[in-house]
């Protein structure tokens, strides 16, 4: 089946039942759709095979779109998605992958992805692999130490196959004074700051080539004006 | 003394047993934070995907940890006690134990095997924090002779894996078992010495009518090698462990569930920090774990 937007839209309102204001405050749904459509080599037929390459949500709060794209791409029956947050369901409010086909980690508390997936792409780097492991996160999160411990070691080890996606909502509570993107360049990667919503931007900057570095994508979504048929 | 001057410290058998390892089992990925890493660095020049130094950076090195396992590498993870599973527990229960994938970690440092350091480097709270997570084995190794195999078993292994080095160690090895090793038989209660606690308590216990048992596998805790032994004696169980008191007590409870037993409880103290300094055998008496108040203790319990 080619999945539109259209249908996604749908899959999503399964969960949320409200195909409008929720959509519209998906603030990940673009980069994992893009992601899934345009850029991984993750799909079910090779789920199980050790050189995919892998998408570890971080942001794990708030995982309808995640789920929705899973669904979209046949990782989970459409049907699955009418049973999250209930008793039995493989969904939850927070993903584990022990439980819900295609998901790749276990995620809901904050600062955990990009560390794990910087161990994935070392131990894939170890095997002689060129896989690719991209972690998506929130400004929010972005707080953590454990994320600012692991942004150090990735640059210093050169992590070429790691990129980090950072949605970029605005809700970090004291802020990131200059921007996320010149965090991550001052630690040696190559950052790039893109439209959230643009999924050309957000393919261009995911696809580029790199120098080697390990790649930061910030996408900015911004609050949609009244009226906004995003 | 010339015995003690060839004797390894526990560190050192730990880094020789990983660089064999890295050599014969490409699974395995060795990660430092600093503490220890200049083992390693000759190994690295053979292995540079393989050995990792990542500063001192605990939180991150647990999640990578768990990223490798992740990939089906099987990562050997080290530091100092304190910094290996107090600052980063929580990346402990979901970096390994959320996602259900294992990893090998190596402490030093013990509860106090420096107390000159201070509070800061002492980790007496290790073994009961790991108990609050499913899954995780518990080796707490009495004697460098006791370190490579418990080691090289929890290497080959896919498991949650916690190696407790100290640099006290028993003035003799016992061969390891994953069961409680019967050192002595006795009639009137059972005594229970986790790694380097053993001479103390074999030295308190010379001269009493007591089964002494020896574990260095303290997770999973040997319930069945508990109840035979409390099965041959009188009730009266005595728990030794090099940490906070009374670890094991639920362990021995949950053993003995249908069995009417008393139980005393020997370690670290749990209701206050012991704020000096001084030496290990210093803290020893403190807590009442030397020779001659084990002694005395078990005496007047089982008497």
């Amino acid at each position: 089946m080619q999945m539109t937007e259209e249908n996604l839209r749908g899959l999503f309102g399964r969960m949320t039942g409200d195909e409008k204001h929720g959509w519209a405050a998906a603030s990940t749904l673009h980069a994992i759709w893009v992601l899934y459509e345009r850029v991984l080599n993750v799909s079910p037929s090779n789920i199980d095979d050790p050189g995919r390459d892998r998408f570890y949500l971080s942001k794990g709060h708030g995982p309808m779109a995640y789920y929705a794209v899973l669904a979209a791409k046949g990782f989970i029956e459409p049907e699955t998605l009418d049973t999250w947050r209930q008793w039995g369901s493989p969904l939850g409010m927070h993903p584990d992958r022990n439980l819900a086909p295609g998901v790749e980690i276990s995620s809901g508390s904050l600062g955990h992805g990009l560390p794990l997936g910087v161990g994935t792409a070392l131990g894939l780097r170890a095997q002689g692999r060129d896989a690719r492991v991209v972690v998506l996160m929130g400004d929010g999160e972005f707080d953590e130490g454990s994320n600012h411990e692991t942004m150090a070691i990735a640059g210093r080890l050169g992590l070429g196959s790691l990129t980090a996606v950072v949605i970029d909502n605005k809700t970090a509570s004291l802020g990131w004074p200059g921007g996320i993107a010149g965090r991550f360049e001052q630690e040696g990667w190559a950052a790039t700051t893109v439209d959230g919503r643009d999924h050309d931007a957000l393919e261009k900057a995911l696809t580029g080539e790199t120098d080697g570095r390990p790649r930061a994508v910030i996408a900015e979504i911004l609050p949609i004006e009244e009226g906004s048929t995003a | 003394m010339t015995a003690q001057v060839t004797r390894k410290q526990m560190r050192t058998v730990f880094a020789e047993t990983v660089i064999e390892s890295l050599a014969t089992d490409p699974r395995v990925v060795m990660l430092t934070a600093d503490i220890s890493s200049w083992f390693f660095w000759e190994v690295k020049k053979d292995f540079p995907d393989r050995v990792h130094n990542f500063g001192i950076r605990e939180q991150a090195m647990i999640d990578i940890a768990g990223g490798f396992a992740l990939a089906g590498q099987r990562p050997v993870v080290h530091t100092y006690a304190p910094f290996l599973v107090e600052r980063p527990f929580e990346q402990i229960k979901i970096g390994l134990g959320h996602q259900d994938v294992g990893a090998v970690l190596v402490s030093v440092g013990a509860s106090y095997d420096d107390p000159s350091w201070g509070r800061t480097h002492q980790a007496p709270g290790d073994v009961a924090l790991l108990d609050t997570l499913p899954g995780w084995t518990v080796h707490v190794p009495g004697h460098e002779d006791e370190v490579a195999p418990l080691l090289s078993k929890a290497i080959a292994g896919d498991n949650r894996v916690y190696v407790r080095l100290s640099e006290r160690a028993n003035s003799e090895a016992v061969p390891v078992s994953e069961k409680f090793t019967v050192l002595r038989r006795g009639k009137a209660g059972v005594v229970l010495a986790v790694g380097p606690v053993l001479d103390q308590v074999l030295a308190a216990t010379a001269t009493a009518d007591v089964t002494v048992l020896y574990a260095s596998t303290i997770r999973p805790f040997d319930h069945a090698g508990l109840r035979e032994a409390v099965a041959a004696a009188a009730p009266n169980v005595v728990l030794v462990e090099p940490y906070l008191r009374g670890t094991s007590a639920f362990e021995v409870t949950e053993a003995l569930g249908d069995v009417p037993h008393r139980l005393r409880s020997f370690g670290t103290w749990r209701d206050r920090e012991a704020r000096v300094y001084g030496t290990p055998e210093e803290h020893d008496r403190l807590f009442g774990v030397d020779a001659e108040s084990l002694a005395d203790s078990i005496a007047r319990f089982v008497g």
